[in-house]
């Protein structure tokens, strides 16, 4: 097994409210190696977000609280870090992008200032050797006369040059995990080919890891090394690209997958949808979460969550079919002989 | 004399009826001001627009009231786009009240009728919008466009803010309707595969042109204008075989207020020669059906 970055256990986070905890996220597993790529997809409300925000702890200053679990980055559990400590790492060690690169930026500082202040803040350099570093970090973001630019405030830019900007930014430290929730949402699909591209070369360059946030199976199977896929504040299905997209196992990945019109093939027929809607966080069915929108569901997905359980390719999926041999429905070949090994239970999480 | 920002300039393109239109291209390119244009909730400075042979720029007050009432929008924003005061029963029948003479009866039981069309639970008439999912709140939206039975229907970026699993939904509805009221859709998008999926015909703008015009298959099968090309290479593909080439642009899309001379996609284009620079290429008609605007084709 190669070296994990980062482990995450049984994570369950959420927003307080009168009736308790409503919980943004579920116990979620999450492992990325050191030096690839995690996507973690899913619909807006799945949760995604929140389990990043919990791992840069920015969670505390959105309203949020961790209930339970653990977050090891290198080994260390960040979620009993004392903010204080968490500055030195935030920023420096684990840097994140968001989806909107123009709110990203200050409007009052110029792009270079920006840039050095992270600079100046984590490796103590000096005013003069910040600027030049940040000069220098804006031209391997491939920005042109990056001299001129570093001089230039946010609202001289493009959303694709912002969005290099904040990239310059978190990179700027030489991190070793960047957290990118959504990077390329907000830009047109040209812009997002170039960001993408950018990412994926910054990331063998800086030898850093990733864990991408996003809501397009197509930017996840172009970058992705895994896939972890995340329903209602549970992650549902954990495996590689091909795995993913080939031999889905849970309904909900299925579902996903056949929802999205093609890019070729047949087209114009009707589209399968997925019925219903993705249930609140406060009103999270009993048993398997989707089981009020699966088409497959048994009475056992009404009364018993099911494991995550892993194949021993390291598939991982948490639905009852894996059970039924013979008579499953999935379309395909869902590769259920190898997927009997239980590897985690999820021992349900008292409500604080 | 201040001068002037053309955000669509010299584009012509035909819609016929019972097709439906799609229409793409990056932001601030001109689909969204095209459409409005259309709609005359724009005016233009220059050209025709020939809804049922009706010029909707010549047409007194009185006609264009009627005119209106053939033409509706979906918006893409289903949160901003419903008055939150409003009941959903009064959101969808607004435009009857404008429109049509209706007993408060009569006005009920076709809000009643709109609601069951979309899929909509019409024991819910008497809630508010912010009681609906961004989906259902889609419905609506297309519940008070279809109310006055129009014959064209612009949907601009109807379905962008929906997730893959609603946005499926709302896509078969509109295929639906489609099929039973015999609407004409213009449907704007920068989802290339949902455009693909709805449309019969496709329109590529760039930077207030439009560049090439083909029928949906054959504009995926051959692109023909470089810009095109470049556009259907960078969609990521939601499948395990990466693609191998990809065109990737360099830069940004340049500023309409000050656009490129020649043809507008040289500074940009991968096979831009020095006539492009001088020379604006005209859409011509290049095959069956298929109109493009490059001198050099692909």
């Amino acid at each position: 097994m190669a070296e994990k970055i980062l482990e995450i256990r049984n994570l369950t986070a959420g927003f307080l409210s009168d009736k308790g905890l409503a919980k943004a996220t579920d116990r979620v597993h999450l492992e990325l190696e050191k030096g690839k790529t995690l996507c973690v997809v899913g619909e807006s409300g799945s949760g995604k977000s929140v389990t990043a925000l919990s791992i840069m702890r920015l969670l505390d200053y959105a309203g949020g609280v961790i209930a339970d679990g653990e977050v090891l980055f290198n080994g260390q559990n960040l979620v009993s870090k004392q903010q204080k400590e968490m500055l030195k790492i935030r920023g420096n060690q684990i840097t994140m992008i968001f989806q909107d690169p123009m709110s990203a930026l200050n409007p009052v500082f110029t792009v270079g200032e920006q840039i050095a202040e992270t600079l100046r803040i984590h490796k103590n350099l000096p005013e003069k050797e910040a600027w030049r570093q940040s000069v220098d970090m804006l031209r391997k973001v491939k920005i042109p006369d990056p001299e001129i630019r570093a001089k230039q405030y946010p609202y001289e830019m493009s959303g694709g040059m912002c969005q290099r900007v904040v990239i310059a930014m978190a990179l700027a430290c030489n991190p070793e995990l960047l957290i990118a929730d959504e990077p390329t949402t907000a830009l047109d699909v040209t812009v997002q080919a170039q960001i993408l591209e950018l990412l994926l070369q910054l990331k063998r360059e800086f030898r850093m890891s990733m864990l991408l946030i996003t809501h397009d199976m197509g930017v996840a199977a172009e970058v992705a090394d895994r896939i972890a896929v995340m329903y209602a504040g549970a992650v549902v299905e954990e495996g590689t690209v091909a795995e993913i997209f080939e031999r889905p196992r849970h309904p909900y990945t299925i579902g996903l997958l056949q929802s999205i019109p093609g890019l070729e093939g047949d087209r114009g027929g009707e589209l399968y949808t997925i019925k219903g809607t993705i249930p609140k966080i406060d009103q999270i069915p009993t048993g398997c979460r989707f089981h009020p929108r699966c088409p497959y569901a048994m009475d056992i997905c009404r009364q018993n969550e099911p494991p995550l359980r892993e194949s021993n390719t390291g598939h991982k999926a948490a639905c009852w079919l894996d059970d039924t041999g013979e008579d499953d429905p999935r379309p395909g070949k869902p590769n259920t002989r190898e997927t009997k090994v239980t590897i985690m239970s999820r021992p349900e999480v008292a409500q604080s | 004399m201040v001068g002037q920002v053309k955000a669509v300039d010299d584009v012509s393109f035909g819609i016929r009826a019972g097709e439906t239109f799609g229409l793409v291209g990056e932001s601030g390119c001109g689909k969204s001001t095209l459409a409005r244009l259309m709609l005359k909730l724009k005016r233009l400075t220059d050209g025709d627009i020939l809804f049922e042979g009706n010029n909707i720029d010549k047409v007194g007050s009185r006609e264009l009231r009627e005119l209106r009432q053939e033409m509706q929008i979906i918006f893409q924003d289903p949160y901003g786009s419903l008055n939150p005061r409003f009941l959903v029963k009064d959101v969808i029948a607004e435009p009857l009240r404008v429109h049509r003479r209706m007993s408060a009866k009569q006005v009920d039981e076709r809000v009643v009728e709109l609601m069951e069309l979309v899929g909509l639970d019409a024991n819910r008439r008497n809630r508010y919008p912010h009681e609906f999912s961004g989906g259902q709140r889609q419905r609506i939206g297309i519940a008070r466009a279809i109310a006055l039975n129009p014959k064209f229907i612009v949907a601009d970026e109807a379905v962008s803010a929906l997730d893959v699993s609603v946005q499926s939904q709302v896509l078969n509805l509109l295929t639906r309707l489609q099929k039973e009221l015999g609407l004409t859709y213009l449907f704007i998008a920068h989802g290339l595969n949902v455009v693909r999926h709805i449309s019969d015909r496709i329109g590529v703008m760039y930077l207030g042109k439009m560049v090439e015009v083909a029928r949906t298959d054959d504009l995926f099968a051959h692109p023909m204008h470089p810009y095109t090309a470049v556009l259907l290479s960078a969609i990521p593909h939601p499948s395990p075989t990466r693609q191998k080439e990809r065109i990737i642009l360099q830069g940004d899309v340049p500023s309409p207020a000050n656009p490129p001379s020649g043809c507008r996609f040289h500074t940009r284009c991968p096979f831009a020669q020095d006539r492009c620079v001088t020379e604006e290429p005209k859409l011509e008609t290049l095959a069956p059906d298929r109109q493009v605007a490059c001198h050099f084709p692909l």
